[in-house]
């Protein structure tokens, strides 16, 4: 069905007398319109707040101080082993919290997704709670926690699980704690979500067939339950690519990501246009990876297929 | 309309009440931003407010982020700011790069200040240390009293903190590295001092648990036992050992550094800003700082009025007893080197 026939339900009964199709096509394309004229703002505020900031950044990139052409910032991208650290830090972080995040992730979705609605939506609540308390706080907090005289090696040391403390933050290990902690909601809803859409019918069916448990779960529940944990885990990965405040407090400066090398390029040199470039080669890299993504794992398909998959 | 002429009553009178010299619906002389908090209020009461009051004139304070603030009002060509408080280093940038006025320093007098606490666009207004802090119940015979002390990672093992950023990184590595304090800018000179000082560094950076970022974290750190030792600023470990921490700092070849005030360019009252600048420049107007915040003033003259208790001016980074065994920031030396010197102190940290 267009969306045409849904406004105008009767006109598609009338399409049946053939002098009506040119009117009929006309009053298509005049809805088309319409709906174009009715998204327009939004397509507007999309075009302002990020399609023009972004060509702005571009050409930015490509300026000297003198204000004319260069590839200066780019050079010096180059030119020093920092940047190609920083990129691959932020890379190596992004995909680590991506993946610690689905396997977490993915079987407390299916947990909740299996309990009767009332607990699902208490359990529900425990995990989009931390959601309503400040980043910076959530950060500060396991700082608290994970530090050297806090409370982790404390109460491990008075119970004699360790002797020395141990170093939890202020390294890679505390920045992947405190960012999983942020981006685990961001996986569980969409799984939940496409979890719930489900027909357990489907399971049930194979069981039917014979399929144990096992096997009805990898060959029937976890495809149809793909198309959310894609989308969880694209959304947990692109989020993280521009993380600031958990890498900078709980990293102790020795996990540099680009967007600390960003601000730093700024607050140091006033430097936009070697900021910019930064942004631009981040933003490079970012839609490279996702297009492989795409390619690897055919995400068109396990996404364009989310509706379907539903089996409504 | 009647609620606001009634409000705007009420805001007089509270101002009337409570002494304020700037009247509310005129519009102020002169614009000064600082960098707000606990500073800017101690600023206000020492310096902004008396020197206003003696030159009849109203001013409005305002904070703001420091001279990146200024280029864009600068570039712009919509000056907001008469005077504007700033590091050392932003002062020096910001004069060179011409978006602060030159100073008039046959108005200013500077002939009684610590040598190399003024700029042709900045006169110093306060000066602060970067010291080298430690946690005394970590080191209860002692701890580090020397820069070489604190990369001695054997006689004195701890974990440490150092700064993530070059800025007063450098100087204390090459005088652990045996350079007196007087050769330090010399040597530094060239890429071959800059990599002899990263080098220092990374000898013992196993031993830095946590690069720190502002001066609230190092003393941070200290409060918590997080690390043993650190580099940091003299004011915040004072706040930190107010507050109960176990730390101990000396000013032995510490760096002197120094905040300045300058003049944005295309001020809308230069002329004014000038002779405000000239007024609060004179130590007795620098000596009532120390009653609110334990920065030193950059006229050595403030410390012979009598006005700063004797104890806490022992303790600050300028009194001549502390000033004489330290090192001033040169801030020339940050001008040329500064491209390098960060990028090469980036390899470093991110290997």
């Amino acid at each position: 069905m267009s969306v045409a026939d849904i406004l105008h339900p009767g006109a598609a009964a009338a399409g049946d007398a053939a002098p009506n199709a040119d009117g009929l096509k006309a009053d298509a394309a005049l809805e088309r319109m319409k709906l174009f004229g009715l998204c327009s703002p939004a397509l507007l505020l999309v075009v302002v707040t990020m399609v023009l900031p972004v060509v702005w950044l571009f050409y930015l990139s490509f300026l000297s101080d003198e204000g004319t052409f260069s590839l200066e910032h780019y050079e010096r991208l180059t030119a020093s082993k920092a940047y190609a650290r920083i990129f691959w830090t932020t890379f190596k972080v992004s995909i680590l919290t991506t993946i610690i995040c689905v396997a977490i992730g993915y079987p407390l979705a299916y947990f909740l997704a299996q309990l009767p609605k009332r607990a699902a939506a208490l359990c529900m609540i425990t995990v989009l709670l931390p959601f309503w308390t400040s980043l910076l706080v959530r950060t500060y907090a396991w700082l608290v926690l994970l530090q050297r005289k806090g409370l982790v090696n404390t109460w491990a040391i008075e119970l004699g699980l360790w002797d020395e403390p141990i170093k939890i933050v202020h390294n890679l290990n505390g920045t992947l704690i405190g960012m999983v902690h942020i981006m685990l909601p961001f996986l569980v809803l969409p799984v939940y979500g496409s979890m719930k859409a489900i027909d357990t019918d489907f399971v049930k069916a194979a069981s039917n067939l014979g399929a144990s448990p096992v096997k009805a779960f990898w060959k029937v529940f976890f495809p149809l339950s793909l198309p959310g944990l894609f989308a969880g885990a694209l959304i947990v990965f692109v989020l993280c690519l521009g993380f600031f405040v958990t890498p900078a407090v709980l990293g102790g400066g020795r996990v540099i990501m680009v967007s600390m090398s960003i601000t730093d390029t700024i607050e140091l040199f006033f430097n936009w246009g070697a900021a910019s470039a930064l942004g631009v080669v981040l933003l490079v890299m970012t839609l490279g990876t996702l297009f492989l993504a795409s390619r690897l794992l055919n995400l068109d398909k396990i996404l364009g297929g989310g509706g379907g998959g539903g089996g409504h | 309309m009647l609620k606001t002429t009634k409000m705007f009553a009420l805001a007089a009178t509270a101002a009337l009440a409570l002494g304020a010299t700037a009247g509310i619906a005129v519009a102020a002389d002169l614009t000064i931003a600082s960098w707000g908090g606990s500073y800017q209020a101690a600023q206000s009461k020492a310096i902004f407010q008396p020197v206003a009051k003696k030159l009849g004139i109203t001013i409005k304070e305002e904070s703001y982020g420091g001279i990146s603030d200024v280029r864009l009002q600068v570039k712009a060509g919509a000056v907001t700011l008469d005077i504007i408080d700033t590091g050392s280093g932003g002062g020096a940038r910001g004069g060179v790069e011409g978006i602060l006025e030159p100073l008039d320093y046959k108005m200013i007098d500077v002939s009684n200040f610590v040598d190399g606490t003024h700029l042709p666009a900045c006169v110093g207004t306060i000066t602060f240390s970067t010291v080298a802090a430690y946690n005394t119940d970590t080191y209860k015979d002692g701890g580090p009293k020397t820069w070489a002390d604190f990369f001695d990672t054997k006689k004195f093992p701890g974990k440490r903190a150092y700064r993530s950023k070059y800025h007063g990184a450098l100087e204390p590595a090459l005088m652990a590295d045996g350079v007196p304090k007087s050769e330090v800018y010399k040597v530094l000179d060239s890429k071959e001092g800059i990599d002899r000082a990263i080098n220092k560094i990374r000898s013992i950076k196993d031993d830095i648990a946590v690069w720190w970022k502002s001066g609230a974290q190092h003393a941070q750190l200290m409060k918590d036992g997080e690390v043993d030792m650190t580099t940091g600023w003299n004011g915040r470990f004072d706040v930190a050992i107010k507050d109960g921490a176990k730390t101990a700092y000396n000013y032995n070849d510490a760096l002197l550094d120094y905040d300045c005030f300058g003049i944005p360019k295309g001020a809308p009252n230069k002329e004014l800003a000038m002779k405000f600048l000239a007024e609060a420049s004179k130590p007795e107007y620098q000596a009532n700082m120390p009653q609110y915040i334990t920065y030193g003033p950059t006229d050595k003259k403030a410390y012979e009025l009598g006005i700063i208790d004797d104890a806490v001016a022992k303790t600050l980074p300028s009194h001549p007893h502390n000033a004489e065994t330290q090192l001033v920031v040169d801030n020339g030396w940050y001008a040329k080197w500064e491209k390098y010197a960060s990028e090469k102190y980036q390899e470093m940290l991110t290997e």
